[in-house]
This record gives structure tokens, sequence and C-alpha cells, in this order.
């Protein structure tokens, strides 16, 4: 069976695991954004946290994923179900490229910017808000771009713990030796990550600003 | 109100390994008047400049504004009630002209058209055309850029204006312009100007008095016209390094 007819044939089921890979990805980023981005702000404003949370985010990364899985698994509530876990593991994995670049992105503000902001009397959170996060803005956005590329392509091997998404096809591919579901599963991950790199990138540039010499 | 907007009495300032900055800084700003801080580099003239909107912190002595010692203000409101332009500007490279010059003015919830008004009227003031209002700092020339941020540093009306080198990065034509419109703009507002730099000629030029730091100490401080008379020695020197004595007083 050639790829185009595997596709034809089980469209809604490709379909459906095209949609719950992206949940998975979607939800996954967006909790890690808002764990992510808060870490970020706040090792910029105490440095001293800034090596021990950035080394803790650089030590999950290295764990291997399915080696995670396994870790998180006797964890209460997430442990119940399969996507809980994946999305839970997602996130860690996320967490880095966010951590790193909100951090990057609000210290690469340029100091006479910052000082004339507080000179002029505006509040900690005015600055943050007014100034740092949007001159960061695009940084943190190539983060985020970084983080949903890798995201796409682990959220595959969540298949193996039974979380659905397109990975199921890739391991039921493999186990069948069949290369054309393999590819019903790839194909579609890489098609993913490939549109969310390009949108992510427009908007990178988009919220550049204008730079001042 | 009292005669003096600033009075540091004997201020010092120390970095946190006890290398002292400033030592026993003792001189008043009256108000109304251009107090230049002179001095070369390390003289600890800008730390000077950033203890009075407490940018930094001192370390010991007191620093009055307006009568009140600096720590008893709120310090967003004491800042709010200086100007601060620095020569590097730091215009927000994502904001327009019109809403660099408005933020302060904006966070206190000034209405929308009194802010369009005000930034109008400040463009003016500082010799440009209000017409610029909609650009983005990196369209603007460097000397449009140093007006925008005087301007910015007028926007809520302080009485009081720090201003640390603000003329310093522009070529010597715009330099001149821009000190000469500052005198005047000075004379017409009224502020009380507290002012950092350590060119001899923009110091004759903008003073009323002059203050030369050295090594962290008040070295001397006079009327402008009677710094170049000083027997003080590192005043001599001071001027004999800008050069010919003639022509430095030729030109106040």
């Amino acid at each position: 069976m050639n790829l185009w007819n595997f596709l034809l044939q089980n469209r809604l089921e490709v379909a459906d695991l095209t949609l719950e890979h992206l949940w998975m990805v979607g939800i996954s980023t967006l909790l890690a954004i808002a764990v992510g981005l808060p870490l970020g702000i706040l090792i910029s404003r105490r440095p001293r946290l800034r090596k021990p949370v950035i080394a803790t985010a650089n030590i999950i990364q290295t764990i291997p994923s399915l080696a995670l899985f396994g870790f998180l698994l006797p964890a209460p509530w997430i442990g119940e179900r399969a996507e809980r876990l994946a999305i839970l593991a997602l996130m860690l994995y996320a967490l880095l490229p966010l951590i790193r670049n909100t951090y990057a992105g609000i210290s690469g503000v340029d100091r006479a910017v910052i000082e004339a902001a507080r000179g002029m009397g505006l509040t900690d959170s005015q600055l943050l808000f007014k100034v740092e996060l949007p001159l960061a803005s695009s940084v943190i956005l190539a983060g985020i771009r970084v983080a949903i590329v890798i995201s796409i392509g682990l959220a595959t091997i969540a298949a193996a713990i039974g979380a659905g998404g397109l990975g199921e096809l890739i391991f039921r591919g493999l186990a069948m030796v069949n290369n054309a579901v393999i590819l019903a599963g790839a194909i579609p991950a890489a098609l993913m990550a490939l549109a969310a790199d390009t949108l992510l990138g427009w908007l990178e540039k988009r919220f550049s600003p204008q730079h001042a010499s | 109100m009292p005669d003096s907007a600033i009075e540091f009495r004997d201020v010092s300032y120390r970095l946190a390994n006890g290398r002292e900055i400033l030592s026993k800084l003792h001189l008043d700003v009256r108000r109304g008047e251009i107090l230049v801080l002179l001095g070369r580099s390390g003289s600890g003239k800008t730390t000077a400049l950033k203890l009075v909107n407490r940018l930094l912190e001192i370390s010991g002595g007191e620093l009055l504004v307006e009568g009140r010692p600096v720590r008893d203000w709120d310090v967003i409101e004491l800042r709010r009630h200086i100007g601060y332009a620095i020569q590097e500007v730091g215009l927000f490279p994502h904001y327009t002209v019109e809403r660099n010059i408005g933020l302060v003015p904006s966070v206190q919830n000034w209405p929308k058209e009194k802010i369009a008004g005000r930034s109008d009227e400040l463009l003016r003031l500082v010799g440009l055309n209000p017409e610029i209002a909609e650009r983005y700092p990196h369209e603007l020339s460097g000397g449009q850029r140093q007006r925008v941020g005087v301007a910015r540093a007028l926007a809520a009306d302080p009485p009081i204006l720090l201003m640390d080198e603000p003329f310093g990065a522009l070529d010597p034509l715009t330099r001149a312009d821009l000190q000469r419109e500052f005198l005047s703009l000075q004379q017409q507002l009224g502020k009380t100007v507290l002012f950092v730099t350590h060119d001899l000629h923009e110091a004759l030029l903008l003073g009323t008095r002059i203050a030369l730091l050295e090594a962290g100490k008040l070295v001397s401080i006079s009327a402008a016209e009677e710094f170049l008379d000083s027997p003080e020695p590192l005043v001599r020197k001071y001027v004999e390094a800008f050069g010919s004595f003639e022509r430095l007083r030729g030109r106040k």
C-alpha cells in the first residue's frame, strides 16, 4: 500500500491524530510560556537565581524523553492519563528556550533606554510592560518558535506511552515495517513544524523593534 | 519654599567594595540657576547627578531635594519631579516621538488630547517641527534625537532638570546650536538645572555657577565669570588644558 492510498483511506484517523498532536503541543507550549516567561523575568531581576534556574532547565533538557515519561509516571493526577503526562513532559522540554530567550531579550535592551525610563519615574511594572517586554518580544518569540518546533517532534514519542498523536502512526508503521504508515505520521508532523516555524518567524519579524543607533 | 532646590550636605558615595566615588560633597543648587558640575572622567560628577534622582543611593551625608531628604521622598514621585536627559538619550525605539514624549504624562493618566497638545508644544519649544511626532527614533538625526530627549525630560513640567552631557555626542555645529537654544529655553522656563559636563567651553557658556570636581571631591565652586580667575591650582590646570585663556574669556 502506498502512502497516498493509506492517507486517503485513513484520512479521518490521520486528521484526528493531527488534532491530538496539535492539542498536546499547543497546551504544553501555553503552559511553558506561563511558567517560562515569569521565570525569565525573575532571573533578569535576581541575578543570583540565574545560574540555578538555567541549570535546572538545562538538566531537564538532557533527560532522554522516554526516561522523562517514565520518571513522571508516579506523579499523582498527572500519571493517571498518558495525555497529561505527555503535556507535562513537553512543557518541561519547552522551558529552557523560553527562560533563556526571555532573559536574553530583557538583558539585551539598551542600558541607556532602561536608565532613561527609570530616571523619568516609571515604576518597575511600567518599565517591564512598556519598555522591556516590548523590546524583548522578538527574542522571546524566537524562543517560542524553537520550543514549538522541538515540541512537535518530541510529541511523536508521546505515543510510546499511549498519549496519541501522530507518533501513533509512526510506531505502528515501525511495528508493521511499513514505510507508508511511518510517513503518514511523519509527514504531517514535519509540515506542522514547518508551518509553525514560518508563522512564528513572520511574527518575530513584525515584532522586531526599530533600532535607534 | 527653600532657596535651594537641591542641597548636598557632605554627601558620600561608596561602591559595594568600599571604593569611595564621592567624598563629602557639599554644595547647593539654587532655584532657577544652571549649576554645572565640571570634571574629567571618573571625577564623580555623573554619580553626583544620579544620587539626586536616586538611580544611586547615597552612602553618607544628607541630600535634600526641595528641602526634603531624598530618602523620605517616594522614589517615583521624586523622579517625576525631576527631568532627566543623558548623552545616549535613551529614546524608546518602539515608540513614536510623540509617545516617547508623552509616556510619563500617559502613565499619569493625562487625557489623550492634552498629551498630544503637550507634545506639540514641546517639539516647537525645542526647535523641532511638530510634524516629526509620528516618526520613530531611528528616523531622526542625532541632533533631533537629543532635542526629543530634552522635550521628553520636560514633558511633565518638572521644576528641576538633571542633564548628563546631553550634547556631548553631537557634532560641534549642532552642539553649539543646541547649547544656545537650551540657554534661552532655560531663561524662558526658569527651571533649576544641574548640568554635568567635562567641556569647559560648555560650562562657561551655560553655567550660572561652575563646580569643579576631581577624584570625588569638590575643588572649587564659583560664579561662571569668576571661574577663570580662580587661583586654585586644579582649576588653572583644567583651564590650561583647554588652551588659550584669552580665547575662553572671549566666549562668555
